[in-house]
């Protein structure tokens, strides 16, 4: 039996496997309409999120498979002071696959050594998602028709974002593969990662506007730069329109590029953007269906 | 309890200058019911001072407790005397229930019946890593 818990559990040639099923599934649709027939995903969601959720559901939904589970801790019998172990051990008897999402850094591990059916990690607080992951090595690679030899810039809350840091392990491992990082100084990427560059010879640069080095992106990874992540207002009024993609900014970048986010958004991409056909945002959410239909009919097969 | 000739039991020699009594603490040694003697800032060709534990009974030692705290550390199994086997420690890869994640967020603070359980991941720094949350020791 197979979790997945962090992205780095799979091989790169099980990533390409997977993008490679998702791919089929969007071109042949029809072909997977009744291929979990019998099945039941459990969604566990001890935190509530309903975006990630609804793509888990229809993910199961679309290949005619059932799903059953809760929306958040409040409705689970975690609010009657059950542990999670024993929630796990009572789900997995009712369920084929369980995807779920715990405030609790690790919480996908210790439900893994407890449950008789396969786990997906759907975000552990602030630690790993490697399901956003996913869909974003799907865009990648269906915009871009490659995983490697690409410059990535990654723009606003490089400090606290769990999806850059989970996109920047994941893309390092490709041959290739230069970072431009572009944030205000106090929003850097932590040390680990830079320091995991550097032991690996990628290149990467930090700088803070985003004006200058848009010409040389491949892919322009937006994320939301919250009020509350700064010391004090007036760094903030003075900041937020910096990270702001408008589509002037857009102009001075190669149509080639890409511009992603793993959404929601607030105000970092201007909806005047939307209409860009780099814009590939919308995309990326309906490729996260795909993918995810793709891990839960491997993670199934293990099973078998 | 004559401390140069133990018949049968446990010497550990080697114990770097100033912690027997942490070693003596983290195995719970006062609690045996046979005598122990510490024996601090004995002269050492290698290691210019040490200390030394000597167990006057044959008993069960973690030696993941003592790897953790400190590889350079001999266990000497004795019998009838003599040293019967000499155990040379190194840094454990996996620890568990020897050391506590001090991330808050990690789900062990709230999960108790979980058992505390890391890897080493960097042999050179002493670094161990949380198996749930990551987060390094
Ligand atoms: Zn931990």
């Amino acid at each position: 039996m197979r979790h997945l818990i962090d992205i780095t559990d799979l091989e790169l040639t099980e990533i390409d496997g997977l993008l490679d099923l998702a791919d089929d599934m969007i071109a042949h649709r029809e072909r997977y309409a009744d291929s979990q027939r019998g099945r039941i995903l459990g969604t566990l969601f001890f935190e509530p999120s309903t975006r990630t959720r609804l793509s888990f559901e229809s993910a199961m939904l679309t290949m005619g498979g059932n799903v059953l589970g809760f929306a958040s801790a409040d409705s689970s019998s975690t609010a009657k002071g059950e542990s999670l172990q024993d929630t796990i051990r009572t789900v997995s008897c009712y369920c084929d696959i369980i995807a779920m999402r715990h405030p609790k850094e690790g919480a996908p591990v210790a439900a893994s050594l407890c449950s008789d059916v396969p786990i997906i990690n759907a975000g552990d607080g602030g630690h790993n998602h490697p399901t956003q992951t996913l869909t974003d090595l799907m865009t990648i690679r269906r915009e871009m028709g490659r995983l490697d030899s690409l410059t990535i810039g990654l723009c606003g809350d490089l400090k606290f974002g769990r999806t850059v840091h989970s996109l920047i392990s994941a893309m390092s491992r490709y041959p290739n593969v230069r970072f431009v990082m572009i944030s205000p100084p106090e929003l850097r990427v932590p040390e680990y990662l830079t320091e995991m560059l550097r032991a690996k010879n990628i290149e990467f640069c930090e700088v803070e506007q985003m004006e200058s080095v848009l010409p040389e992106l491949d892919i322009l990874y937006m994320t939301r730069v919250q009020r509350e992540r700064f010391f004090n207002e007036a760094d903030y009024v003075r900041l937020k329109d910096t990270y702001v993609l408008t589509p002037e900014k857009l102009r001075l970048a190669d149509s080639r590029l890409r511009v992603m986010h793993p959404l929601p958004r607030v105000n970092e991409i201007s909806s005047k953007v939307d209409s860009d056909p780099r814009a590939v945002y919308f995309t990326q959410v309906r490729n996260g269906r795909y993918v995810r239909m793709a891990l839960i009919t491997r993670l199934l097969e293990v099973c078998e | 309890m004559n401390i140069d000739s133990i018949r049968r039991g446990i010497v550990l020699d080697h114990i770097e200058a100033g912690r027997s009594m942490e070693i003596y603490q983290a195995l719970g040694l006062e609690s045996l019911p046979c005598s122990v003697a510490i024996i601090r800032n004995v002269k050492s060709q290698a290691m210019g001072k040490k200390d030394i534990l000597k167990i006057d009974d044959d008993i069960d030692i973690d030696l993941d407790v003592l790897g953790y705290l400190d590889p350079g550390i001999t266990v000497n199994i004795i019998e009838d005397g003599r040293i019967r086997e000499k155990k040379h420690l190194a840094l454990p890869e996996r620890l568990t229930n020897v050391i506590r994640c001090r991330n808050p967020r990690c789900i062990t603070t709230t999960e108790s019946s979980l058992d505390q359980v890391f890897r080493l991941v960097n042999p050179a720094g002493r670094v161990y890593r949380c198996v749930y949350c990551d987060a390094e020791r």
